[in-house]
């Protein structure tokens, strides 16, 4: 299988906070792709992670599925995870999946490094 | 510093000569068809082949949601050269119900695997029990789909089944992502379920090889359990149990049924 175009650029913002910029698809073949930037993000000292949808084109139920992993990996080690940037359609999944019980949505990247140092 | 996948290269609407109006309009996601349209309750419809009691008015649950050990299970089977993914995939969603195991029943829409149904579910678990749950169909394309489990089922999760080229061959899998939805079903999952489950899985991927011409498919199963804590908040999901529900309504149907018979004239 083609692996889909996926870039994953990693902001540190503050000492405890790194933002990941998506562009592309994701789906579960990308976990590599997001794991690398998560650890990135990690030993940046990251204490929460904002990732910005802005840039996202093709998600996928493997996609999802890649997110959960990733929240189960951030809770592990105490992290919180944030999002924004989604499109409302991207917003409704996170919604039907109910991932947004657990991942924070915010509108824009301002409030949610406002709500990420709160 | 970046991490990329794929090929770099200009944006999509530069790529096909979108006009500036055009580009400027907020593009319809590819992937739109294949997600179900959100819902907060589950709604269903009668249907023959199972008793679908505990699905309608429940949520949906996700691993967030669930309240046992984290699991992702993955069960893959190699289908040689002799079919393509999208083939394989047809087929499974077509003939769903066809492949489970004997005892287990699937009522789905007639149409098949679409986004947005919903399946009642009639599942033997042992000691004459048997189970009733549905499952929603979050999210089916050509070449994957999947299944989320509501409150009361017994786990909180989903099923993806897919199907990809591997060499020069075909490779199908089923990849769990689940937890034991409450402190009743992290019990009996720990007591044999997980293998039951186990041993559910490999059956009807077998069955599906068989039916897709493989001599003597052989399933890959791989079980790791990525959370090993346990959800306290959510323990109260016991109050949804079907599988305790199933057990009551299965006592107090002779009670419904003869409260519901017309009275004898004379």
């Amino acid at each position: 299988m083609e692996a889909p175009e996926l870039r994953m650029d990693v902001r540190q913002v503050g000492d405890a906070v790194a933002v990941v910029d998506i562009k592309g698809e994701v789906t579960a073949a990308c976990e590599p792709t997001l794991m690398a930037a998560y650890e990135e993000a990690e030993r940046g000292g990251a204490r929460r992670l904002v990732l910005n949808f802005g840039g996202l084109e093709y998600m996928n139920s493997g996609g999802i599925g890649m997110l959960v992993t990733l929240l189960v990996r951030a809770n592990r080690q105490h992290q919180q995870l944030a999002a924004y940037g989604l499109s409302d359609h991207y917003r409704e999944i996170f919604e039907l999946t109910r991932l947004d019980e657990a991942i924070t949505i915010f509108g824009d990247e301002e409030s949610a490094l406002a709500g990420a140092v709160r | 510093m970046s991490h990329e996948t794929g090929p770099g290269a200009a944006s999509p609407a530069e790529r096909i000569g979108l006009s500036m109006r055009e580009a400027q309009a907020p593009p319809v996601p590819r992937d739109a068809v294949g997600w179900a349209a959100k819902v907060e309750r589950l709604e269903v419809d009668q249907r023959s082949g199972a008793r679908g009691t505990n699905v309608a008015g429940r949520r949906l649950t996700g691993p967030v949601q669930g309240f046992g050990k984290m699991w992702q299970k993955t069960y893959r089977m190699n289908l040689g050269t002799a079919v393509t993914p999208r083939e394989a995939i047809a087929t499974w969603k077509a003939h769903f119900p066809e492949f489970w195991p004997p005892g287990n029943r699937f009522a789905g829409a007639l149409a098949g695997i679409s986004p947005g149904d919903v399946a009642l579910l009639d599942l033997a678990v042992g000691r004459g029990v048997r189970l009733s749950t549905g499952v929603f169909v979050l999210y089916a394309d050509e070449e994957s789909f999947t299944l989320m489990t509501p409150q009361g089922h017994m786990f909180a999760g989903w099923i993806t089944f897919s199907a990809q080229r591997s060499g020069p061959g075909t490779v199908v899998q089923a990849h769990v992502l689940m937890r034991g939805n409450d402190p009743l079903y992290e019990i009996g999952l720990a007591l044999g379920g997980h293998r039951k489950e186990d041993l559910f899985w490999v059956q009807t991927l077998t069955a599906l090889g068989e039916r897709l011409g493989v001599a003597g498919p052989r399933v890959e199963t791989r079980s790791e359990c990525i959370d090993p804590r346990r959800q306290w908040r959510n323990a109260g999901n016991v109050w949804h149990n079907a599988a305790v529900r199933s057990v009551l309504q299965a006592a107090a149907a002779p009670f419904t049924a003869r409260s519901r018979r017309p009275a004898s004239s004379g």
